[in-house]
Formats: C-alpha cells, sequence, structure tokens
C-alpha cells in the first residue's frame, strides 16, 4: 500500500524526559490508522509533530513523500480535530467551517461547506454559535471544519473522549462511515481499545514513547508480540508463562472433555454478565483465571470442582 | 442573617451618604444658584450655568478634552495589547512583568508627572542630550502643548489598560491559536481574526478604565500643558479657584458626570456580565 505520511525514527525530547522514542510507521493513503496507548505513551505528542504544533527532536516526517518537519501548522495540507474541539467562540459553524477555505483562498466556498454540512448533518443549524450547541454537535462542527479542507491526513485527537458513553458508539460508527464515504486518511489517537479495535484498518500500540507493534486489530489482539500489547487490548490469563484470553479459556466438569492444556481448579465465583458468563476458578497452584463462557452452557456454581483447559493454538507466547 | 448583611452593610452605607450623595446633592444645589458678587453662592435660583456651558469656549474645552482622552486610550491599547500579549505568553515569568507593570503605582502620580517635566523641558534630560550630541541647536518644544499632555496621560493610565487585557488574553484557550494555524491561518491573521475579537470584553473594559479618568484629569494637563492646554479638569478648578464661579464650576462637574455615566451604561449594555 501506497504510504501517504511516513514516520521515520521520530523523537522528542522534553528537559526531563523523553515523550517519544524512536517512531516509525507509515500510514496508507485512505486507511484508518490508530494510536493506541495509555495517557502519557507519546501518542499525542507523535500526532502534534505531524500536526506541526512540536517539532520532533530527532527523526523525518514525510508527508506524500516530502518532509515535512520545517513547516508550520499552516503549511501543510494536515488538519486537526482537537479533543475539546477549539471551535472559535465568536465564530457560527458556517463561519467556523469557512475558516480554513477562507485562509486557502479557495473557491466554490459555499458549495462546499454546503456539502459537508450535509455529510456531518448539520443542515440548518449553520448560523448557530458553538455555545449554542451540544456536545455531539459540536464533535461535528469541528469533523467538518477539518473535512472540507480535504486534507491528506486528519489528525483526531481523543475526539469521542468527551461525549457521553451513550453518545459515543453511535458517533464512533458515523466516524467511520463518514471515514468510508470521503477516503480521507485518518491517523486516530485513543486510550480506548474498543474504540482502536472496532474502528481501525490498522493500529499502533505505544507504551513509554515506543511504538510497541503495528498491524490490523485481528494482529494485534491474536498475535501480540508484547506482554503489553496483549494486557492492554483485552483480558489476559497469566498462566505458567503463556497467555489465554478469557474468551479462549475453557472450563468443564468432566475431565474426559478436556484437552492437554487441562489444570484441576475450584470455582470461585460465577458472575452473570447478560450476553455471556464470567468464571473465576483457582487453580491447584493457587492461581485464579477468568474464563468467559457461553450462557447457554454448563452453569458452574461456587466451590465446584472442574478443569480449566485452553486449546495450544490459543496461547499467547512472546519470546 | 439578614440583620447581620445590614450591619456589614452600614459604614459602606454610611461612607457613601456623607462623602458621596451629600456632597453631590451640594454640588447640584451650587450649580442652581447664582455666583455672589465676592466669590461664593447666593440667590437667585436660575439655570445661567447650564446655559453658559452652551458656549463656543467651553465646548471646544469639552471637544479638546475628548480628543486628547481618546488619543491617550488608542496608545494606551496600541502600546498596553502587544505587552499584554507578551505577559501573557511569558510563562513564569508572568507574575514579574505583571509586578513591574504595577511599580509604579509605589510612587506618587505627582512625583513622576514633575519627572517627565524634568525629562521634556528645554533644559531637560532629552534636549540637553541631543543638543550635546550636536543632532539639535535649539531645544526641542517638547513640554506645554498637547503632545506632552497625552504623553503623560498614556505613561499614567497604561497600567490599566494592560491589566484587564491581560486578564482577557490569559484565559484564551491555547487550543484556539493551534486550531486556527491548523486550518492555514498565518500568525497576523490568527491574532486579527481570532485573537483581538476574542479580547474585545478587554479591550472594552482596558478602554473604560482610561478614557473615563483621562477625560476628568487635572494633574496632568496642568502640570505638562502649562495651562494652554485646558481641559475639563481644568476648567473646574479654574471655577473653583481664581475664577470664583462655584456655580459655574458646579454645572462643569456634574455635566462631566453625567457625560462619563451615560458613556458607561452604553459600554457596560454591551458587555453582559460586567466588566471584565
Amino acid at each position: 500500500m501506497e504510504s501517504v505520511l511516513e514516520l521515520d525514527a521520530v523523537s522528542k525530547d522534553y528537559p526531563a524526559h523523553r515523550a517519544v522514542n524512536a517512531v516509525s510507521l507509515g500510514v496508507g493513503r485512505g486507511e484508518f490508522f490508530s494510536l493506541l496507548g495509555p495517557s502519557g505513551c507519546g501518542k499525542t505528542t507523535t500526532l502534534r509533530m505531524v500536526a506541526g504544533f512540536e517539532d520532533p527532536t530527532t527523526g523525518q516526517i514525510r508527508l506524500n513523500g516530502a518532509g515535512i518537519e520545517h513547516l508550520k501548522p499552516y503549511q501543510r495540507n494536515v488538519s486537526t480535530v482537537f479533543q475539546n474541539y477549539a471551535l472559535f467562540p465568536h465564530l457560527t459553524v458556517r463561519q467556523n467551517i469557512e475558516f480554513g477555505l477562507r485562509r486557502r483562498a479557495e473557491n466554490h466556498i459555499d458549495q462546499r461547506v454546503g456539502k459537508v454540512l450535509e455529510l456531518v448533518q448539520l443542515t440548518g443549524k449553520e448560523s448557530r454559535l458553538p455555545s449554542q450547541l451540544s456536545g455531539g454537535e459540536r464533535q461535528r462542527v469541528a469533523l467538518a471544519r477539518s473535512l472540507v479542507l480535504e486534507p491528506d491526513v486528519l489528525l483526531l485527537d481523543e475526539p469521542l473522549s468527551a461525549l457521553d458513553p451513550n453518545l459515543r458508539k453511535q458517533v464512533r460508527a458515523e466516524l467511520k462511515n463518514i471515514q468510508r464515504q470521503t477516503g480521507i486518511t485518518f491517523l486516530f489517537v485513543t486510550h480506548d481499545q474498543e474504540e482502536a479495535l472496532s474502528l481501525s484498518d490498522r493500529l499502533g500500540v505505544m507504551s513509554g514513547g515506543e511504538l510497541q507493534q503495528v498491524g490490523t486489530p485481528e494482529d494485534l489482539y491474536l498475535r501480540p508480540q508484547t506482554r503489553f500489547v496483549a494486557s492492554f487490548l483485552g483480558l489476559v490469563n497469566w498462566i505458567g508463562g503463556v497467555g489465554v484470553r478469557p474468551e479462549a479459556t475453557r472450563v468443564t466438569k468432566d475431565p474426559g472433555e478436556a484437552g492437554p492444556r487441562a489444570r484441576p481448579a475450584k470455582v470461585v465465583q460465577s458472575t452473570f454478565l447478560g450476553n455471556c458468563v464470567h468464571v473465576e476458578a483457582r487453580m491447584n497452584e493457587g492461581q485464579t483465571v477468568v474464563a468467559e463462557v457461553s450462557r447457554l452452557g454448563e452453569s458452574f456454581s461456587e466451590g465446584e470442582t472442574v478443569d480449566v483447559w485452553w486449546q495450544p493454538d490459543d496461547e499467547l507466547t512472546f519470546e | 442573617m439578614k440583620r447581620l448583611r445590614a450591619w456589614f452593610l452600614a459604614p459602606t452605607w454610611a461612607v457613601m451618604l456623607t462623602l458621596f450623595v451629600v456632597p453631590l446633592a451640594i454640588i447640584f444645589a451650587y450649580s442652581l444658584l447664582t455666583r455672589g458678587t465676592w466669590g461664593g453662592i447666593s440667590q437667585p435660583w436660575s439655570l445661567e450655568s447650564y446655559r453658559r456651558l452652551a458656549d463656543p469656549i467651553y465646548l471646544g474645552i469639552l471637544w479638546r478634552s475628548f480628543w486628547i482622552a481618546g488619543a491617550a486610550t488608542v496608545l494606551c491599547l496600541a502600546l498596553g495589547f502587544p505587552l499584554a500579549l507578551f505577559i501573557s505568553r511569558s510563562g513564569k515569568r508572568k507574575n514579574l512583568y505583571l509586578s513591574l507593570v504595577i511599580l509604579p503605582f509605589w510612587t506618587s502620580f505627582l512625583v513622576r508627572t514633575y519627572a517627565w517635566m524634568f525629562l521634556l523641558r528645554d533644559t531637560g534630560l532629552i534636549n540637553t542630550a541631543l543638543q550635546k550630541l550636536g543632532l539639535i541647536h535649539d531645544p526641542l518644544p517638547l513640554l506645554y502643548n498637547d503632545g506632552a499632555v497625552i504623553l503623560g496621560l498614556v505613561y499614567g493610565y497604561l497600567p490599566f489598560m494592560v491589566l484587564p487585557l491581560y486578564a482577557t488574553l490569559e484565559r484564551l484557550d491555547r487550543n484556539l491559536l493551534e486550531a486556527a494555524a491548523d486550518l492555514g491561518a498565518k500568525p497576523w491573521v490568527a491574532l486579527t481574526r481570532v485573537v483581538i475579537p476574542l479580547s474585545a470584553p478587554g479591550i472594552r473594559a482596558g478602554a473604560i478604565l482610561v478614557f473615563i479618568p483621562c477625560l476628568g484629569a487635572y494633574l496632568t494637563p496642568d502640570l505638562l500643558g502649562g495651562g494652554k492646554t485646558v481641559m475639563i479638569g481644568n476648567l473646574i478648578q479654574n471655577q473653583f479657584t481664581t475664577a470664583r464661579d462655584w456655580p459655574f464650576g458646579s454645572a462643569v462637574s456634574l455635566t462631566l458626570m453625567a457625560i462619563v455615566l451615560v458613556l458607561l451604561l452604553v459600554f457596560v449594555r454591551r458587555q453582559e456580565g460586567g466588566l471584565v
């Protein structure tokens, strides 16, 4: 795949610490790429270096093959959706969206604004001020303001984190939809693994300023290369040096059913979660594991003697 | 609770009543009386003092006061805005710079105005230095003109512009500047399209805090204008001292107050939530 954005050994040093350490990655044209990691992992700093708000200490950033590290933010054909949206409070929705087009002296402004308003479903709200909009609407204005410029890469800095949880899932779907419709490359920064897994074509997991692994959601979830990636992308039972996901961990009362990796255990607790049941069992070695089992299958109660087992293929192993 | 509140407010009410309302009532009564033969006031009641205000001489003084105060306000804004912007972006040094802005208040305004006379007069520091350097032959007329008065006013009231401007600029969301740059605005465009419109409340508050005291300024035009540059403040002072026309002095004072009040109402109306 052709890369529209390339980072080549990009580092960022602050007086007291190194925020980003030798990050290299390529984002394909039209791709939805996420940078995922806990707060302070350097993902936002990486995004801000692409936008031009921070200068890399070393390394290169290329957009369409040309180095952009020396360009000012207003000279780069990328655009940012800020976490707090950063809408201009003194300008209407229309004026906010027009802002970038006017700075670039573009043509057909009215037509382009009309189209983007339709895309984000804000038609009819053009003359409102940001203070007269709901949180979700503000988020869409911020998105429209950047989308209308048709940037080479749209940078999104945790754009869903300010929304309430109910709205977040709905907006997530809309966001994915808009990305598909426009074909614009998205570089999306988030600390929410569910968000990153559900939205991205590919994602990179960051920790301590370093890019741990890059791949498709399946790659990262099923074949994590580090313990960090494995445990950041969902729950893991660590059993004797290998990791097993709760949904790959099986529990049975019939010793004959258990496979080669069986361990005797005792049920500690069984928690009904609606769509599934979490069975917590203590193995004879003293360690506790969680198994996610179907609510339609066998049911388990506290104190029962069981076998915990899993398929060797489902083991997560690391060098 | 209510009674307690009344007790706490009582001293303020007492001070306002005796030192503000009562004198104002006296001035109002004076303005409606006639000048006594040897000064002071006497009967009969009349509106003569207010009628005299329409005289072109006095209208001229009024106009002059307005433009001098206006020029001082514009210059304070021109100098104060970049300064306030700089301070608001100075990180840890903010407090140091702010205290430097306020530092002049530690010395009497009178003494500082005399210091300007020492600098600006014909045999003052600036003229002497320029003559010694051979740049000029005759001293430049730096003192006793409108320019000197405006300079003195700008010098005296600049902090009143800088502080409210700083307060609004300090609160300005940094992300908005980044967003402007991100959308393609060069720094100058970001300044005129985003920073200045969003600091309008501070500009308005600063303009009021500078313009109103400048309009009624007395000390600065008296010392630096050398009596040639008469503003309303000097006119009022003259009526109570040299001219001994208390009714007219009172009428001018009340008119000035009325103008200031109207201006304030117009400005504060436009700015919901009061000053700063």
